[in-house]
């Protein structure tokens, strides 16, 4: 079998990841590249826009370390644990299964929960900012009481959330209604419950925002929605609600 | 920090072999400001108001004495904000809350309630946590302990080299926020490290801490971005206050018996 080096940090485009009769890529943008045993290991994702083309609410600074060392780390984290996952597994070795849980967990999730992050951004100029309009707009009408109100409510969880985590708009599959969500540390949105559905995620670490706003997270809280790209998580929730 | 001591029924009296990172207790009062009245014989004089308080204290160094290893912009809102942040939320919290006249050991383990924090934990431990990482650090620090410290090190850890790969190890290893300590282990009698999350500290759990290091993201990001490794070993090598340490070691063999005690054979 063919095995492919990728001798830059860019995704395997659509044709390739096909011609080479691999995996396709989910719906969620999680790409994996399948290995002569079976492993699939993951790569950076682009992003979808320029370093700078969030300015001024986020830094280009910040997207270039959140992006290629941040996300990045965590991918090269992920795909060790999965190799010794991997291992692990055909030895029946149980107790380091177990001891992998943890990285799997955090370095997982953080690809996860980055690879939605840049997506849920887009620059002012391509619509970032824009409110959401039909089905979504109405069920945060519904759920929320207007788009005010929920920005209000992400940004008072985004503030008060205590160390590193993540703020979440998740649509509940089960009860059909838009909902509010904090996880801690790395932990992606399913662990809240499985029937979430992240549509629009807040990464309120530090890094995400410290060399620009400093301590003042609800300042990075307040700007962020300028850049917010709505357009993805109507589109997430059409998906959903089909 | 500073503290007002309500009355003699206060809620915590517990006393516990834990540390003060600094012993000044600061007693005023508060006087509710009242409008101008003529005084009358009769008139009782109104009590004056008294609350609890706690206050920031200062680190022992300028804040730009830890150049180049920790800015003075890194210490002004480290100390200046994130610190003085948790001060002015814990006193607002207290406001309206029974837990007068702790010190803050005691709120500490008063509001972790076992693993069910509340509100006023988080807030209370960091406090502490940053008083002890101010004085766990020092202009000229890091290189080796001695004396004590160094043998205590040298008998529970292997050698010195052990100890700092295993506190390397701990932080890198630490996901999320949180801190990393050498700890005295009170019922073993033995130096570990051990790394907690978000405010958590070892004074829950009844062991003595010796040194702490913050590897919350503010506490290194303006300096390292995400370099966590280049942080965690200059904090070994220049920043560590073995004195601090000592003098930490010292104070904890008053509740431990670190050996066999020195019985004088008559």
């Amino acid at each position: 079998m063919a095995f492919r080096t990728l001798s830059s940090k860019k995704t395997l485009t659509l044709t390739q990841t096909l011609v080479l009769g691999l995996r396709q890529p989910s719906s969620s943008g999680n790409r994996g590249l399948r290995h002569g045993r079976g492993l699939v290991t993951f790569t950076l994702p682009d992003l979808p826009y320029d370093y700078g083309a969030l300015e001024p609410v986020i830094s280009g600074e910040i997207m270039t370390l959140h992006h290629q060392k941040h996300h990045h780390t965590y991918i090269t984290n992920y795909n060790k644990a999965l190799e010794q996952l991997d291992a692990a597994m055909a030895k029946g070795d149980t107790p380091r299964v177990v001891q992998l849980q943890s990285a799997i967990k955090f370095n997982g999730g953080g690809h996860v929960n980055h690879s939605i992050f840049w997506k849920n951004l887009s620059p002012i100029s391509e619509g970032g900012g824009e409110p959401p309009h039909a089905a979504l707009g109405w069920a945060i009408d519904e759920d929320f009481g207007s788009l005010e109100v929920l920005i209000q409510k992400m940004n008072a969880e985004g503030a008060a959330l205590q160390g590193s985590g993540w703020v979440w708009l998740a649509f509940d599959k089960e009860m059909k209604k838009l909902k509010v969500e904090t996880t801690a540390n790395q932990d992606p949105l399913v662990t809240k419950g499985a029937n979430l559905v992240p549509l629009l995620g807040i990464d309120v670490w530090e890094h995400a925002y410290y060399l620009q706003y400093k301590n003042v997270k609800p300042d990075y809280l307040k700007n962020i929605w300028k850049v917010m790209n709505w357009k993805y998580a109507g589109e997430v929730y059409a998906n959903e609600t089909a | 920090m500073g503290f007002q001591l309500l009355s003699s029924s206060c809620y915590c009296g517990s006393q516990l072999p834990s540390q003060t990172s600094n012993g000044i207790l600061r007693l005023s009062t508060v006087t509710m400001p009242k409008p101008y009245q003529k005084r009358q014989f009769s008139q009782t004089r109104r009590a004056s108001k008294i609350l609890a308080y706690y206050g920031l204290t200062t680190p022992p160094y300028e804040l730009d004495a830890l150049e180049p290893y920790m800015s003075k912009r890194t210490l002004e809102l480290h100390w200046g904000k994130h610190h003085q942040n948790y001060v002015d939320s814990l006193n607002k919290q207290l406001v309206n809350s029974p837990l007068y006249g702790c010190t803050m050991e005691e709120l500490i383990k008063v509001t972790y309630n076992n693993g069910n924090p509340l509100p006023e934990f988080n807030n209370a431990a960091q406090i502490w946590n940053h008083d002890f990482f101010w004085e766990s650090i020092q202009p000229d620090g890091g290189n080796l302990p001695w004396g004590g410290v160094l043998q205590q090190i040298e008998k529970d850890f292997g050698s010195f080299t052990n100890f700092r790969d295993e506190f390397v190890q701990s932080a890198m290893a630490l996901f999320g926020s949180g801190w990393v300590w050498l700890i005295l282990r009170a019922d073993e009698k033995r130096l570990s490290v051990v790394r907690t999350s978000n405010a958590i500290c070892p004074l829950v759990w009844s062991d003595i801490p010796i040194i702490c290091l913050d590897m919350w993201e503010h506490a290194y990001y303006l300096d390292y971005k995400d370099d966590r490794s280049t942080y965690v070993n200059t904090f070994l090598d220049h920043l560590v206050s073995w004195h601090a340490a000592t003098s930490r070691m010292m104070r904890a063999e008053a509740f431990l018996n670190l050996g066999e005690p020195k019985i004088p054979v008559a």
